[in-house]
């Protein structure tokens, strides 16, 4: 593996991390969509919102990032996603734009258009923002449709897109797969579940807690349903692979062949899956710390499955219209130059890990109480 | 027109109102962070209760802008995408990579520190909240840094090399990037003008509470922090907007001709103070450009180029050429960039014709480690952009609009310097009370500053037309073609929705203010 393959492997695993990261911390979105379900009065709701609303902005900052990163690192992929499914993004950016502002206005007087209307777009938020992250994220399996020229620059006159849609629909068609649906589907579980035993955790409040508890295994049964109906479409599902001339092929079951030529990515998806049960129960056995374990069990699985998707040549944009516009890790990346530039930033990643987690730590060292929820000090 | 043109008109429309709405809320964020930390510096040393509780209050003023800031900040990064996405192939390369440090860097900071900010009063030791202040200020302001980096090389492209294969222009050193003159001078001018802003909105809402007689002692307080931080960075920001001027000459000769309304390009040209232009087809020339003007002579040269003798280029000089002053035309541009176009197309040709010699030929062209490749790199692909353009005329952007934009911008920040030195030193003597003309004016200066801060990126983006990046990639070639229909759909849904967050935000600072300090959060 030379410097360029080894930075483009490097900057997958980056941007299969962030995704992981993003997964997990969409539990902000999950503990919204629920927000009536736990929350059954002003004052629950309240204690609700306000522990989301502290992680609101990481989660928001950590979609940011994983958009900035794919921007830099595989801009071909930026530009052929985003300007042809721009319906689904369009989507996705309007239910997070309403997210941001509903945490800040929700409670203040003189909001314009009332607490409820706050809290509902915090709820569609919750659920869409989840389920449409959920489908984008599945195309990377299932494929797309575009067309890829480069070349078509040249065309003064004409028609000089790169990157050309031939649905037009815009994005919208990947809501006729329905493997982006089971993908959708197990996302948004798995917010739900991942808040509620966010709730367990930081929430001092027996009736919140019980009422968690109790609810965690109904977001626990249709994740995992529609998570195995997803892996086992993908595992025994075709795929697209570069040759090393750069052609692409279409390989049967080509996701498992990935796990069986790279055992440690199976391993580490088998550990995440296995950490993500081993939270549920402990979770419904009424573990203040299943959060830990369903949240490393996200990580993990989250981690495993896009590694899957854009290492062993694998295209992890698989073109439906035209198989050799397939996306590649090799094909889309930035220039060796900029990858590895960029490589030294990352390196303050860790670092910046580290102060996330010690503020996360003295945040949530005291767990929010209803009294809390009555003070007048700043609340969401 | 078709319907590519008008999508790119929506494009522009769409991105044009989503950064303006956006800017009506980041630099008071940019600002305002930084008096809060230093309020907070101040109540740290010396325990004084009334500075915390001022500290609160500007920092819930702070929360509300801060979150639609965001909120409208992370659709501009996508539509580099959706919007973009020839832009995005085509630069992804060079322009990604701030974008992403950003993230890296300054995001995170600001996100997890604003949380302490906010709600860690009680849950974290006075040192860590008032480091978390602090972080949160550095983070909003180096997350300026990278955008603004990522926005001056659209309007100085360099640091980069175009490579054949890729079909792409690719980063060769982040240094020529980083520190480019014209992103020095936009991160400089950018963030000293925002911090005069955020201090007028302090002066502004504190001479509010003195004209009702309310929370006397933090206002008169806010005031001292205010108009001395406002002076400061209003000096700074004229200071920096000088060297502006000299930068748009020497990188963006077209933007300066258009902000003067300079058509014949002069030595010891002056600079127009005021003046009322004539309408476009009037226009050819300095004898009929406008109706009157006021001129100081010979200082658009002393800005430009530090000489009262230099030749400052107009726009007649710019499409026609001017041999004696070195300055080529736009029609000799656009054949060589036509050629370098050409010599594209024909590498397309050659590689679905499977004719690898022509390629290989094509290929030396583009390699800048020969001689061959060196010149034609030079003297015909540096013009690339010029290949899509069909005629002169398009390369001038809109006069009109970058000449009062640039008076509404220098006019509003010399004022807001005479305007922050009276209210500092009437404070001071404390006899600002007593003059409530003045407390009035300061108020009514707030929606004049937002008009020079918008007015300030109307000269920057409108002044770049048509490049999407200067003279490599004209906005038509950068664009998506999704179609008019769904980006004029997508203009509106914003339109309408920036407008009813923006009436929310508003109604809720006016209410805000009219509570006070004490509880802010308290609902009605």
């Amino acid at each position: 593996m030379d410097t360029l393959q080894l930075l483009q492997h490097y900057w997958w695993f980056v941007i299969s991390l962030l995704g992981a990261l993003l997964v997990f911390l969409l539990f902000v979105q999950g503990g919204q969509g629920i927000l009536y379900a736990i929350g059954r009065d002003e004052r629950e709701r309240t204690m609700i919102v306000n522990v989301l609303g502290r992680k609101w902005e990481t989660t928001f900052t950590t979609l940011v990032t994983f958009g900035g990163a794919f921007f830099a690192s595989f801009p071909l992929f930026y530009s052929t996603s985003f300007g042809g499914a721009c319906y689904v993004w369009f989507a996705i950016l309007l239910v997070f734009v309403i997210q941001a502002v509903a945490y800040e206005f929700r409670r203040k007087p003189s909001n314009l258009l009332g607490e409820r209307t706050y809290e509902a777009f915090l709820q569609i938020n919750g659920i869409a923002g989840a389920l449409l992250l959920g489908v984008a994220v599945a195309t990377l399996f299932t494929g797309a449709d575009f067309t890829v020229d480069r070349l078509n620059i040249a065309d003064a006159g004409g028609n000089t897109a790169i990157s050309r849609w031939t649905s037009p629909w815009h994005g919208l068609e990947a809501l006729a797969d329905w493997r982006n649906w089971a993908l959708g589907l197990a996302v948004l579980f798995l917010s739900r579940l991942l808040a509620l035993h966010y709730f367990m955790n930081t929430i001092d409040d027996e009736t919140i807690f019980e009422r968690s508890r109790r609810r965690s295994l109904c977001a626990a049964m249709p994740m995992v349903v529609s998570l195995l109906l997803f892996l086992g479409a993908i595992l025994l599902s075709e795929g697209h692979r570069a040759e090393a001339d750069g052609t692409i092929v279409v390989e049967p079951m080509l996701y498992l062949h990935n796990f069986a030529a790279m055992p440690y990515l199976a391993v580490t998806l088998a550990a995440g899956v296995g950490a993500v049960l081993w939270g549920i129960w402990r979770g419904w056995r009424g573990s203040r710390k299943a959060i830990w374990w369903s949240g490393a069990g996200t990580v993990m699985t989250v981690l495993a499955l896009l590694l899957s998707a854009g290492w062993n040549s694998t295209a992890y944009y698989p073109s439906l219209a035209d198989a050799q516009s397939s996306l590649t890790i090799a094909s889309s990346s930035s220039s060796e130059f900029t990858l590895r530039t960029m490589a030294y930033v990352s390196i303050a990643v860790p670092f910046v890990v580290g102060y996330i987690w010690w503020t996360w730590r003295a945040m949530n060292s005291r767990r929010m109480t209803r009294s809390e929820a009555e003070g007048d000090e700043h609340l969401y | 027109m078709n319907d590519f043109l008008q999508t790119v008109d929506w494009s522009r429309a769409q991105f044009a109102l989503t950064a303006v709405y956006h800017w009506l809320f980041v630099p008071l964020t940019l600002g305002l962070s930084v008096m809060i930390a230093i309020m907070e510096t101040r109540y740290y040393r010396t325990g004084d209760e009334e500075l915390k509780r001022m500290t609160k209050f500007w920092m819930r003023i702070f929360g509300i802008n801060f979150a639609i800031g965001v909120a409208t900040g992370i659709i501009l990064e996508f539509e580099f995408g959706t919007n973009w996405s020839n832009y995005s192939h085509f630069v992804g390369d060079i322009f990604g990579a701030p974008l992403a440090i950003e993230g890296i860097m300054a995001f995170f900071m600001e996100s997890t520190f604003i949380a302490v900010m906010f709600f860690g009063w009680d849950r974290v030791s006075r040192r860590f909240h008032l480091a978390a202040t602090w972080l949160t200020a550095i983070g909003a302001n180096l997350s300026a840094l990278w955008i603004l980096v990522a926005n001056a090389w659209m309007q100085y492209p360099t640091g980069c090399t175009f490579n054949l294969d890729t079909v792409r222009n690719e980063m060769t050193s982040f240094g020529d990037v980083l520190l480019s003159p014209v992103a020095v001078d936009k991160f400089t001018h950018t963030v000293t003008s925002s911090f005069a802003l955020a201090a007028v909105v302090v002066v502004a809402i504190s001479a509010w509470y003195l004209l009702h007689g309310r929370e006397r002692l933090l206002a008169k307080r806010s005031i001292a922090l205010a108009s001395v931080f406002g002076l400061i960075f209003s000096l700074a920001a004229a200071l920096t907007g000088d060297r502006s001027g000299a930068v748009v000459a020497r990188y963006q000769p077209m933007k300066l001709a258009a902000m003067e309304g300079l058509y014949d390009g002069e030595r010891g040209a002056g600079l127009t103070v005021i003046g009322l232009l004539r309408c476009e087809e009037s226009r050819s020339s300095n004898s009929d450009a406008f109706h009157f003007k006021i001129e100081i002579p010979k200082m658009l040269s002393v800005m430009s180029y530090r000489d009262s003798e230099a030749y400052v280029a107009g726009i007649n000089d710019l499409l026609a050429g001017n041999p004696d002053e070195g300055i080529m035309s736009a029609g000799e541009k656009m054949r060589r960039g036509r050629e370098a176009v050409a010599e594209l197309e024909r590498f397309r040709q050659a590689r679905d014709a499977g004719d690898e010699r022509t390629m290989e030929e094509i290929r030396r062209k583009f390699d800048p480690s020969t001689e061959e490749g060196e010149s034609f790199l030079r003297e015909y692909f540096a013009y690339f952009g010029y290949g899509y353009i069909t005629s002169p005329e398009e390369l001038v952007p809109d006069v009109p609009l970058l000449f009062y934009s640039f008076r509404v911008m220098v006019g509003v920040g010399t004022l807001m310097i005479v305007l922050f030195a009276i209210v500092w030193w009437l404070n001071r003597r404390d006899r600002l009370e007593r003059r409530r003309w003045l407390l009035w004016i300061a108020i009514m200066a707030v929606p004049l500053a937002y008009m020079a801060s918008q007015a300030g990126w109307i000269i920057a983006e409108v002044g770049r037309q048509p490049w999407a990046i200067q003279g490599m990639m004209p906005v038509s070639v950068a664009a998506t073609d999704i179609g008019s229909a769904s980006v004029a759909t997508t203009f509106f849904i914003f339109l309408a929705l920036f407008t009813l967050l923006l009436a929310a935000e508003l109604r809720i600072m006016f209410k805000q203010i009219k509570i006070g300090p004490d509880k802010g959060d308290d609902k009605e």
